[in-house]
């Protein structure tokens, strides 16, 4: 448990100082969502259409765009093979990194989503199963951009090749996420059997992506 | 989490721990870089690893340290529990140092102190400061520090947490004379509470005692770890 704090506080710390966690999600994920509408122009009944789905593929974007660094310094500063032979499994180093990003990139974004909505002319009504829904989307997403960041960890300019594996992944919680958003719009029955299924998602991502993580990150030090 | 590391801790007053490397054999990238190599290290012993560039020095420590799997043969730690792992009563001082230029040498310490010790509290980063003599460094920020003083950085994480064996890999690049004598007087102390040392290196480290293995003398060894293309075919055959 020392060990998990230590590591979790460590990254979290590095996040702060580096300026490029928490800023460069955030200013990315508003840079998007302000452009959208002066793209669009001024429909405000369409904008209110697209707002849930803008916001989740901003929020998507977003996430992805800090991936590939999730486990890149600790490899080229040789402090991932000292991770490596502490009493916590790999595995675990890789869910704690996970959840670091997510509370460094996924958690404020899903935050602000529901005020930067409001560029969209976001109905009041979806404020909350929007951001709901992506704070539980985005530990999936967070999860699964560290499977890719594993996986690319030994290249240079890996960020490219993450994405492109990520994404495919990515469709069934963003299909998901946007439905359980859409709040009683789509009919209340629908919003909640999808916010159901995304957490199994989710769920499931939790659980099976550290492995995969732990496993391409041993086989990268071999 | 809690036993293995009473373990850990009971291990280090056990005299007569004895780790065993036999018939190791290495490749990397296809090539077999070592093969057939036998050692042995007893508590309050140390090993030297000489030889060539290429010989595989380091690529035996990274094996002891569990990050490379060895081709084939295996360790054995003589201490009955086979369940031991032996990264986990391991140190590795690498080439790379393992710090953060965004954090200060203190919180460095620190991180690596929790992390590794786990439930044991006893690791206090003041050990590591006054081993090489960092005290004044302490709330600089890591980013600041010369080659010489990264490198007393990571050796500080001999000084403050205890395991049994230590992994050396050419600990003494960087160092001005009083720092590798304070890394002596820290070796010396280890190999009194009965550890165990491996380390490589090119030039004298000044330890009286200390076994020397040479790559040199490894039956058919690959000339600098390049075995030619036929031999390589045969090999795989």
């Amino acid at each position: 448990m020392k060990s998990f704090m230590a590591l979790l506080k460590r990254d979290l710390v590095l996040a702060w100082r580096q300026g490029g966690g928490v800023g460069t999600a955030v200013g990315f994920f508003l840079t998007v969502i302000v452009l959208l509408p002066l793209g669009i122009g001024p429909d405000q009944s369409l904008l209110q259409r697209i707002a849930p789905g803008g916001l989740w593929i901003a929020l998507l974007l977003s996430v992805l765009l800090s991936a590939d660094r999730i486990y890149q310094a600790d490899y080229d500063d040789g402090s991932l093979e000292v991770l490596t032979m502490g009493a916590m499994p790999l595995e675990i180093v890789a869910a704690v990194k996970s959840l670091s990003h997510w509370l460094t990139s996924g958690l404020p974004l899903a935050i602000i989503a529901p005020l930067l909505g409001f560029l969209l002319n976001l109905d009041t009504s979806l404020v909350f199963p929007i951001m709901g829904a992506m704070m539980l989307g985005s530990i999936g997403l967070s999860f699964l951009a560290s499977l890719g960041a594993a996986v690319t960890v030994g290249l240079r300019r890996g960020g490219l090749l993450v994405s492109l594996l990520v994404l495919p992944l990515y469709v069934p919680v963003m299909i998901f996420g946007i439905s359980a958003s859409s709040g009683g719009l789509s009919g209340p029955d629908v919003s909640s059997a999808a916010m159901g299924i995304l957490s199994g998602i989710t769920l499931v991502i939790l659980v099976v992506a550290p492995f995969g993580s732990g496993a391409a990150l041993r086989t990268y030090m071999r | 989490m809690d036993s293995s590391f009473d373990l850990i801790n009971s291990m280090l007053y056990i005299v007569g721990m004895k780790l065993t490397g036999k018939a190791l054999s290495c490749e990397r990238g296809g090539r077999q870089v070592f093969d057939g190599l036998d050692f042995s290290v007893e508590s309050g012993g140390m090993l030297e690893l000489r030889g060539p560039n290429g010989a595989g020095k380091t690529s035996l420590l990274r094996m002891i340290a569990g990050l490379n799997e060895p081709a084939r043969g295996e360790f054995e730690i003589q201490e009955g529990d086979n369940e031991v792992n032996l990264a986990q009563i391991c140190h590795f001082i690498a080439h790379q140092e393992a710090f953060k230029p965004a954090l200060t040498v203190a919180e460095n310490l620190q991180f690596w102190a929790d992390f590794l010790s786990g439930s044991d509290d006893k690791a206090d980063i003041s050990v590591a400061l006054e081993a090489f003599s960092m005290e004044p460094l302490a709330e600089l920020s890591a980013a600041l520090l010369s080659a010489g003083q990264k490198r007393r950085l990571a050796l500080g994480r001999l000084a403050m947490i205890k395991r049994p064996i230590w992994l050396l890999d050419e600990p003494t690049v960087g160092l001005d004379k009083k720092s590798v004598g304070q890394l002596q007087s820290l070796m010396r102390q280890h190999l009194d509470e009965d550890g165990i040392i491996i380390a490589t290196t090119h030039i004298d480290l000044g330890m009286e005692g200390a076994k020397v293995f040479d790559f040199a003398t490894l039956p058919e060894r690959a000339d600098h770890g390049m075995y030619d293309d036929a031999d390589l075919e045969e090999g795989m055959l």
